[in-house]
């Protein structure tokens, strides 16, 4: 589903992505893991070209997305993307928040946009919450908004950039929950996250990044109980 | 004693009053040219949103020629008194243009309007966080949908009182169009005076209409802000 070729990104002269190759396969749950600074939010964001890449290839579906001809618009209504900010649209209302993006891009009638949402609010568990605006919510209400908002354009992946890492910490449960159960589903997921439970528990394949490279990769379980790499070693030992 | 000073100075005002409004009907040169400062105030204000717009995103443009119109119409604008700027648009620019002379003034003065609503609209934009933009283009939205619908609608809400004050200083730049011959409120006042020889009156008069507009103006406005924040309610 996701082909990633020799990936590289350079912000002037940091080399932060130094050559990642990765096939994340249909209904993969993919988990990254690693240090700040070792590039697992960037590959993130090449992944839907918030970032463009410096070098490398990506495919979706076997089309090639770092193209200057591609649409990237197109591209990326198939990949949701979940912020450690939320980002949501503070003056609209959740419901609109959600319905904004499938009305506007044709994708769905009003109507249809409408029911979506308010199917989409009942499963994160918010339907009470369609008409109050996001500074009305908490952190994690607002995240279970972020997750839904991106669900409504009904992508094939969702990419989640450190979700919980802004949250107080009686609020990670809820928006875990949510992602478990959209990963049992069945979704393609590619998380950034410092969460291991959340690794370890729903993660299909876990990556290691550090230094800009996947450092290793493999069954969440193995590299947990297991790490081969001398940098797994370390960083395991400091997190777990 | 006071009796007789006090009726004496509303004898007075009574004296002055009649002489600068109801005398040959000055009134009317009052109303009409309140009208017209409404008018040329109004196109100004609609020129110069729809300038400063367009200003405002070459500003933030990627391209550097757009940046660069951007940058000297702004220096230009703002390195030039408002009232030689008008005398060159009228006299030189629109000088065999055949259109009507409160066009031309109101063409004046949303051009030198939108060099600075452009200013309000960029910092309006750029005050609005970058992961809005992102959140916008992940879903799918192109740069100008994310821009009309996510950012702009925001920026506007947070600029609206620098808008307004804008707006309030276009209004009562207006009192120049005098200059190239037109008669608004402020002209009317001078035309009175000079036939009455009383300044106070018109003067006062021209003070008092101009104060009451803008309060006017303040609560519309004030009451719109009211209603943009809605979705702050905490």
């Amino acid at each position: 589903m996701i082909k990633v070729k020799n990936l590289k990104k350079t912000f002037g002269d940091l080399e932060v992505l130094c050559g990642i190759n990765e096939h994340i396969k249909k209904g993969e749950v993919v988990v990254v893991i690693g240090p700040s600074g070792s590039g697992k939010s960037t590959f993130l964001r090449c992944l839907n070209l918030l970032e463009t890449p410096t070098e490398g290839e990506i495919f979706i579906d076997d089309e090639k997305i770092n193209d200057p001809k591609v649409n990237v618009n197109k591209i990326r209504q198939k990949m949701g993307m979940v912020f450690q900010h939320f980002n949501l649209f503070p003056h609209l209302t959740i419901h609109d928040n959600i319905t904004l993006a499938p009305v506007l891009l044709k994708k769905m009638t009003k109507q249809q946009a409408h029911d979506k949402a308010i199917e989409l609010l009942g499963k994160v568990g918010l339907a009470d919450k369609a008409d109050a605006y996001p500074a009305q919510l908490s952190g994690g209400q607002k995240q279970r908004v972020a997750i839904a908002r991106a669900l409504a354009m009904e992508p094939e992946i969702m990419l989640f950039d450190e979700p919980t890492s802004a949250l107080d910490p009686e609020m990670v449960g809820e928006v875990l929950d949510v992602m478990k159960s959209l990963a049992d589903s069945g979704m393609t997921m590619v998380v950034v996250t410092h969460e291991m439970g959340f690794a370890k528990e729903v993660g299909t394949r876990l990556l290691f990044m550090d230094q800009g490279i996947v450092m290793e990769s493999g069954v969440p379980k193995d590299i947990f109980e297991n790490p081969q790499n001398e940098r797994t070693q370390k960083f395991l030992s400091k997190v777990l | 004693m006071y009796m007789v000073t006090a009726f004496s100075w509303f004898s007075d005002f009574q004296e002055s009053f009649e002489k600068t409004f109801i005398r040959e009907d000055r009134y009317k040169l009052f109303v009409d040219g309140i009208l017209l400062t409404l008018k040329v105030s109004l196109l100004a204000v609609a020129i110069g949103i729809i300038i400063g717009f367009i200003i405002a995103l070459f500003n933030l443009s990627k391209h550097f020629p757009l940046r660069l119109i951007g940058k000297v119409y702004t220096d230009v604008i703002r390195g030039t008194p408002s009232v030689t700027q008008l005398m060159i648009i009228y006299f030189v620019i629109f000088a065999s243009v055949n259109l009507e002379k409160w066009i031309i003034a109101a063409i004046a003065f949303g051009i030198n309007s939108g060099a600075y609503v452009s200013e309000i609209i960029r910092a309006g934009i750029m005050s609005i966080d970058k992961g809005q933009t992102e959140a916008g283009r992940s879903l799918g939205l192109n740069g100008r949908q994310t821009m009309m619908k996510i950012v702009l609608p925001q920026a506007l809400k947070n600029i609206f009182p620098a808008l307004c004050n804008e707006f309030i200083v276009l209004i009562k730049e207006t009192a120049i169009v005098g200059y190239v011959g037109l008669m608004d409120i402020q002209k009317a006042s001078d035309f009175v005076k000079s036939a009455t020889f009383e300044a106070a009156m018109p003067l006062l008069a021209t003070a008092v209409i101009y104060f009451v507009i803008i309060k006017i103006l303040t609560i519309c406005l004030g009451l719109l802000e009211k209603k943009l924040r809605k979705s702050d309610v905490k």
